[in-house]
């Protein structure tokens, strides 16, 4: 008698932890750049509660994200920071091909700790021996570090600032660096330097002078749910995605 | 084959763990002798704490350390303040986490050491006349040594892979923190798997020769 319920019991379990399709929401994999994370998480409530689909998100340095994708990890939408790691994995052939969009922009911009009593005029500034080191993404590889180094290469500083550099995993790594105050100054997107009230600006590089930042977004090949994908990356166009973007500082290409 | 970037990794990750190995060695080894032998208060308490990085998560430790040695951590701030020396981001920070996380294993092994020595030699010094200080370094310590040096060279190797707690309170600063593991991490990361291997070839080369030396130096018997 025990065993025979012990058996309807594990029946029971087993059935419990078999996934039903028809009864459960879609979940929709996005792998998407760290800067991402405040605006994309706000954006998915609205559209969860829109669509009924789950939104299933791996935040990370683009470039690590890129990394997973092509070794095959279960991504149905990758929203990149950059469109260097959107190419390569163009090039790979894991994307649906036509489906890239340029979503967003975005600037940089130097931050202190809020305690900190030093306001920068430029990034010149950054050459000065009071500052010790800079968190920045690292910069061959992570987006926001590879925007950093190309901004101050551009204005001749960067072999001199180079030995100072504190190079992170993601750009929200660095932010969380410069908030703990165990360096100087970051550099990071103005996005997320909005999101903490650990940090002020010190500097914000003028749009017209910084690199060019990009946000494309496309569909993955091997994704599971392609036609929920699909729409999502259509939402992420729409008017009401816009604003939550907006509103955390992106600049919205047309 | 191995570039000089590489030896440089090679090198400093070599150093960095000679001298947190160094630094834990004369403390641990104390410590297991007070616990192989003492009876005082609060001995199962330390016994843990001192356990306690081997079981967490390496992360969490460092993470403890990120707050203890932090610029506005208690210890960070006081280090920075008395002395001017920075240790978040610099090689000091990676020596504190690779000797923090390799500690617990010495401890052990030296500890079981001290267990195994029969205290009727130790006994037998002192009926000869023979002081308590003289007694560990002349009977106990000898006949422990084999299960220390073994211990270190654990520690060592431990200490030689640390990553979790290191990338933590150290990060990966090419050329400056950035030891054996974060290496191949980095590589990885980048997508540069042959650099990667290289890397994995001398790690494991490196551990390979750290146990086969422990067994050894285990199984030898003192005649």
């Amino acid at each position: 008698m025990k065993i025979a319920r012990f058996h309807k019991l594990l029946a029971v379990a087993v059935f419990a932890m078999l996934p039903v399709p028809s009864l459960r929401a879609t979940e929709i994999c996005v792998f998407a750049a760290a800067s991402l994370t405040d605006a994309l998480k706000e954006i998915a409530v609205d559209y969860e509660k829109k669509t009924g689909d789950k939104l299933q998100f791996n935040f990370a340095a683009s470039s690590v994200l890129a990394r997973q994708i092509e070794e095959g990890a279960p991504a149905d939408l990758f929203f990149s920071a950059d469109e260097a790691k959107m190419d390569a994995l163009e090039k790979k052939g894991v994307l649906v091909a036509g489906s890239r969009k340029s979503i967003l922009s975005n600037t940089l911009v130097i931050v202190v700790p809020t305690d900190a009593p030093l306001i920068l005029k430029s990034a010149q500034a950054l050459v000065a021996p009071e500052i010790k080191k800079i968190a920045l993404g690292e910069p061959n590889s992570v987006p926001a570090g590879v925007y950093a180094r190309a901004y101050l290469e551009k204005l001749g500083l960067w072999e001199q600032v180079r030995p100072k550099i504190v190079p992170t995993e993601n750009v929200r790594a660095s932010l969380a660096a410069v908030e703990s105050g165990n360096v100087e100054a970051g550099i990071v997107y103005k996005t997320d330097a909005l999101i903490s009230n650990k940090v002020k600006f010190a500097f914000e590089v003028p749009a017209a002078e910084g690199p060019a930042i990009s946000y494309p977004a496309a569909l993955v090949k091997d994704s599971k749910a392609p036609a929920q994908g699909k729409a999502l990356l259509e939402y992420l166009e729409s008017k009401p995605a816009s604003v939550v973007f907006e509103k955390f500082g992106f600049i919205v290409k047309p | 084959m191995i570039n000089p970037d590489d030896w440089q990794i090679i090198g400093f990750t070599l150093g960095v763990a000679t001298l947190s190995t160094v630094f834990i060695v004369p403390g641990g080894t104390m410590l297991a002798f007070l616990l192989a032998r003492g009876r005082w208060r609060g001995k199962s308490l330390v016994e843990t704490v001192v356990a306690l990085p081997l079981v967490m998560p390496p992360v969490a430790t460092g993470l403890i350390l990120l707050k203890l040695f932090g610029r506005r951590g208690v210890l960070g701030s006081w280090l920075e303040h008395l002395f001017g020396v920075e240790i978040v981001f610099t090689w000091r920070a990676v020596v504190i986490a690779m000797a923090v996380m390799s500690f617990p294993l010495l401890v052990r092994a030296a500890r079981v050491a001290f267990e195994e020595v029969n205290p009727r030699m130790e006994q037998i010094a002192r009926t000869l006349g023979a002081g308590e200080l003289r007694v560990f370094f002349t009977i106990t310590l000898p006949l422990a040594a084999r299960g220390i040096v073994a211990g270190t060279i654990l520690a060592f190797a431990r200490g030689l892979g640390e990553f979790g707690a290191t990338i933590l309170v150290a990060g990966n600063i090419p050329g400056k923190t950035t030891t054996l593991s974060l290496s191949i991490y980095s590589f990885v990361q980048l997508g540069q798997d042959t650099a990667a291997f290289r890397l994995l070839v001398v790690s494991v080369a490196i551990a390979f020769a750290a146990v086969w030396i422990s067994e050894y130096v285990m199984r030898r018997r003192t005649v």
